[in-house]
Parts: C-alpha cells; structure tokens; sequence
C-alpha cells in the first residue's frame, strides 16, 4: 500500500529523533502514521497544474527587526530551567567526535 | 619517476561571521569572549513558544558579500530547518537555507603566486545560525556556553576548483580580504570568524584510465595554515592509500577527519550513521524574503572597490611591484589612505615606502593596521611633496612621518619642529662651500687636475660642507655650487 510506514522507518525516525519505542509503540505508531500518511495523499487527487509552490501559509513577507541590542536573560533565569549547570555553564553529558553540524 | 599522474582537487566550505551587533533572529547582543550565557535569551535558548525574527542588517550583509562573490541573488527565499541533535543546538534544530540559498552561481577571482590570478566558482552562499561553544573540561561531562548561539553565519560552498594547498590559502586570505573590505565580518580567524572544511581528492590517472580518490573532508579549520597543511596531508594520505588500496570513490565512502594541530595530521572522525539525515522542512516561524530591484540596488551600491582589483590598479596605474600593492591592499583604509594621498599628487613610490617601510613597522609594534596610524592622506600627499622638491631630505621625511604618526601635525609644522627643512639658500650654502674650499687646498687640486681620486676628493668636499650646515644643507644646490666654483 502507497504511503505505509513500515516499522523499520517507525524505528529510524524515532533513532532520530531520541525516542526509545517499545515494539508495541513502533507498531502503532506504523499503523497510526501510515493512516496519517494516507489521509494526506488526498491532496494528491488535486490537479495543481500551474500552481506556485507555497513556501509559507502566510501571504506576508520581509519580516524583518532593526539591528538594535536588547536587554539578555539573566544568567540565573537562563539557567533556571537546566537539569544540570556547572558554574554559569549547561552541564551536558559529554560529548564525543567535535562535529559542530553549522 | 612517476607510475602515474594525478591531480589534487578541492571545493571549500566557509562559515563566515557576520558583523551585525545582534544575533540573526533575536536582540541578544553579538560579543565574543563575555562571560557564558550572559547574552541569552528565550528565543537563542530555544524556549518553546518563540517566534525569531530577521536581523535586516545581518541579511543585508550576506547579500552585499553574495554580489561581491558575482553571485546571482535570489529574488525570492524561505527558511528551513535543519533537525540534527547537539548541545550546543538548543533548539534541536538549525534555522539555514536549504533549497533556495540567497546567493546563487557565482566566482571569486584568487591571487596566485605568479601573479596571476584565478578563478573559482561558488556554488552558494546562503543564512544560517550558529551554534553554541562546548568547553570539555568537566571529565564525564560538557560544560556549554550559548552565547554564539544564533549568531549570524554566511556559509558559502565552492566548487572543487582548487588544486594546490596554496590555492585553498590563497581563496581562504582572499575571502578573508574582501569580507573586511566591505566591512560585513571581522573575520578574525582567531575568534572563529571564519571557519574552513576542504573537501579534499585526487584524480589519479593510471594506464589511460581515471580514477577518483574517496573524498575527505576537514572539519573546523581555523587558521590558513591548518588549511594549507591539512590539505597537503590528505593529498599525500590519498595517494599513499591509493597506492596500497586501490581504493576509489563510491556512493557514500566520502569521510569526515578532524586537524590534529599538534601532531599536524588528519584525524578520521566516527560519525554516526544518520548523522546526515537532516530533515530540512520548511521554517514556519519565519515569512520568506522577497529582494525587490530597488533594494538590491540599495544594498549593490554599497559595494567597494575590491581588493584584488585596487591591487592590479596600483600595479598597473601607479607602477608598484606586485609584492608591494598587496601589501598596501591587505586592509581597505591602508589601501585607501594610500590612495588618495596618490591621487592628491603625491610620488607613488615614495607613499608606498614610507607606508610600506616606516609604516608597517610602526603599525604592526601598535598592533594596528597603517590606515589606522591617524595620518590624513593630504598631510602624506604634502610630505611626500616636500621630499619631491628638495625641501627636506629622504630621512628627514621617514622621521617626519613617524614624529607625525606620534605626536599628530602638519608635516610643515614638524619639519620645523625637528628642525629638518633643508638649507637651499644659495648665499649661506656658498659662504660655507668657500670655507670648504678654503681649508682644503689638496683635495681641491685633486678634483681640478682630474686626477685619480678627483671623484673621491670632490666627494670630500660636498661631505665637509654638509657638515658645516649640520646636515641641513639641500645636497643639490651644495653640489651645483661647488660644481660652479670649482669651474667643473
Ligand atoms: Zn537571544
């Protein structure tokens, strides 16, 4: 069936996106997606012959903010909501090859 | 003797920090080297539930550096996110621009060693965001900063047109060179400003048949000469490899290595495997970017006169050695003090010696450029002038400028001053060449008599009578009349 998820791709996804499933998660998950998957291929039955693209919902563009300091969080507030800090550092589990992904 | 014929080829990746006083899509201030996470806010933290707002500054300085790299600017472009897991990626994605980058095909035109130059074309150049800093210093732990987190970056691809370690150098100073120029990055390589992956293989030809090395790619570099070098490791590395191995290039083999500084090699880097699967999607958060005529036409005319164009020009028009327009061209006050003080009718040779020379000496102990030595361009045309007309000597016009470089003043005023205008008073001058004369019957007949040391004694006589003035006679009008008395 076109547009099925399958459960290796339920599993990818999830490897990607730092979720750890249980095998009954990764088959709903297929079934609910492939569901999800299918309903939006309707809009495959439209004829969209020489329509633009759209890249934003919003008919506005050019949004832009003058190139003007404002005040930062507090370094306290900022680190508020860390599970760890060290100092006035995030503490995060360390990290192994450098790769900075910019 | 060669078994076979290869060639080294390499495109470049830059990041480029863009100069704009606040982040790309938040007020945070751009510092470098405050304390951590003191220039944070929700927004660059990644808080949920807000909304990022475009740096016009920061975009129109990425579209003056795509015009200056002759790209074609996009009439129209979007944001999209880039979803891959790092601490230092608050946000757990990146805001870039994936399918339509703002700068498209264009060239940056590189000096070579010969003289000559050449071109490399760029692929794109397109917005994105930093990331943050991570300090490993905490054992089983990470301490990071946020900081550069949002700052806005220019990344501009080329195409593999490089073939030495030189060439990469030269596009890496290059670039470097313009971005200053326009004034759109400070590009101080020492606080990642500029930041290089070569992609790095060699076409190898063997038996009539061509083959490709696997690509490497350099992460991170961030000095021209972890450039130059990482580039000729790989190089060798390849050929080594190709040597022993055979292997070519495939689907999917190309490898990422990191530059080991200190033992200067390349270091293969584990990757994870879907470390590529970004997931670009569309950034709803932000509206897309229409580039009207007009404003690009605003943002075009802020264009300057490109460096390796004004260093031909000085080349050409002002009749400098290559060496020494690139020295004058290496920053754009330098280069523009230089000049105007030229055009202002100042001898081009005697600038640039006393820019290049005295000046540069003078800068680099102050840790500044030349342009910024706070000398006008006028004052340098004037002493430049005095010097051309025999109103102060070439030494005299060195000290001028440095006690003008130190303490400020006209070079009229100076030479005052220091006591450094030259005697060109025919009657004082005389006075003291009949002195000389006088107390010097030998050598006087020495020099009329023609004799052997006729030449030598004459010099005598002029060095007795710049003596006599304390150096401050005009050489010239000392030896016409001496030349005069002694009926030569
Ligand atoms: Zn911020």
């Amino acid at each position: 069936m076109a547009g099925r998820i399958d459960e290796a791709q339920v599993r990818h996804v999830a490897k990607l996106s730092r979720l750890e499933l249980t095998d009954q998660e990764v088959a709903m998950f297929s079934t609910d997606l492939s569901a999800i998957v299918e309903y939006i291929e309707k809009l495959n039955e439209l004829d969209t012959t020489g329509v633009e693209p759209l890249a934003h919902c919003l008919p506005i563009h050019n949004v832009f903010r003058p190139d003007e300091i404002k005040p930062s969080l507090d370094t306290e507030a900022a680190l508020a909501n860390a599970p760890q800090r060290h100092d006035e550092y995030f503490k995060v589990p360390k990290i192994l090859d450098d790769g900075s992904g910019a | 003797m060669a078994e076979f014929d290869y060639k080294l080829v390499v495109g470049l990746e830059i990041h480029v920090h863009l100069a704009a006083r606040t982040k790309m899509f938040c007020g945070c201030e751009m510092a470098y080297g405050e304390q951590a996470n003191t220039r944070v806010c929700p927004v660059c933290i990644g808080m949920p539930g807000v909304l990022p707002v475009m740096n016009r500054t920061a975009y129109e300085y990425a579209v003056l550096t795509a015009l200056a790299l002759n790209c074609q600017v996009a009439s129209f472009t979007k944001w999209d996110r880039k979803s891959y897991y790092y601490p230092d990626l608050p946000k757990n994605y990146q805001i870039s621009q994936y399918d339509l980058p703002l700068g498209g095909p264009g060239y940056i035109e590189i000096p070579l060693e010969s003289g000559r130059t050449k071109k490399v074309r760029i692929t794109r150049a397109h917005l994105e965001e930093d990331a943050g800093k991570n300090i490993h210093t905490l054992g089983n732990f990470s301490a990071v900063d946020l900081n550069r987190a949002g700052a806005p970056l220019l990344e501009i691809v080329t195409e593999p047109d490089m073939n030495s370690p030189q060439e990469v150098g030269a596009l890496a100073r290059e670039l470097q060179r313009i971005v200053r120029y326009l004034g759109v990055s400070e590009a101080d390589m020492q606080k990642g400003h500029m930041r290089f992956e070569p992609n790095i293989n060699l076409h190898i030809t063997r038996d009539g048949q061509l083959h490709k090395t696997p690509i490497s790619e350099v992460k991170n570099l961030n000095s021209f000469r972890a450039i130059e070098r990482s580039v000729a490791f790989e190089a060798q590395r390849q050929l080594n490899d190709f040597r022993e191995t055979g292997r070519t290039l495939k689907m999917g083999n190309k490898r990422t290595y990191g530059w080991d500084d200190v033992n200067q090699r390349t270091v293969l880097q584990r990757e994870k495997e879907e470390a590529h699967d970004y997931r670009y999607f569309p950034e709803p958060d932000l509206v897309p970017v229409e580039m009207s005529a007009d404003w690009l036409a605003e943002i075009r005319a802020r264009l300057c006169e490109l460096p390796l164009t004004m260093q031909s020009r000085f080349a050409v028009e002002y009749g400098l050695s290559d060496y020494d327009a690139g020295v004058l061209t290496a920053d754009r006050a330098t280069a523009e003090l230089f000049d105007r003080a030229v055009k202002a009718g100042a001898d081009a040779k005697r600038v640039c010696n006393l820019l290049t020379q005295t000046g540069l000496k003078i800068a680099n102990e102050k840790g500044c450029t030349v342009g910024q030595l706070g000398v006008d361009a006028e004052s340098l045309a004037r002493l430049a002038a005095m010097a051309d007309g025999g109103e102060i000597s070439a030494t005299a016009a060195t000290a001028i400028f440095v006690e003008m470089i130190a303490a400020g003043g006209r070079p009229e005023d100076v030479a005052q001053r220091l006591n450094l205008i030259q005697k060109s008073d025919a009657g004082e001058i005389e006075a003291m060449v009949d002195e000389a004369i006088a107390a010097n019957p030998e050598a006087v007949a020495e020099v009329t008599s023609g004799g052997k040391k006729s030449k030598k004694s004459l010099g005598f006589l002029m060095g007795q009578v710049m003596q006599k003035s304390k150096g401050q006679a005009n050489p010239k009008v000392v030896a016409d009349i001496l030349n005069q008395k002694l009926g030569l």
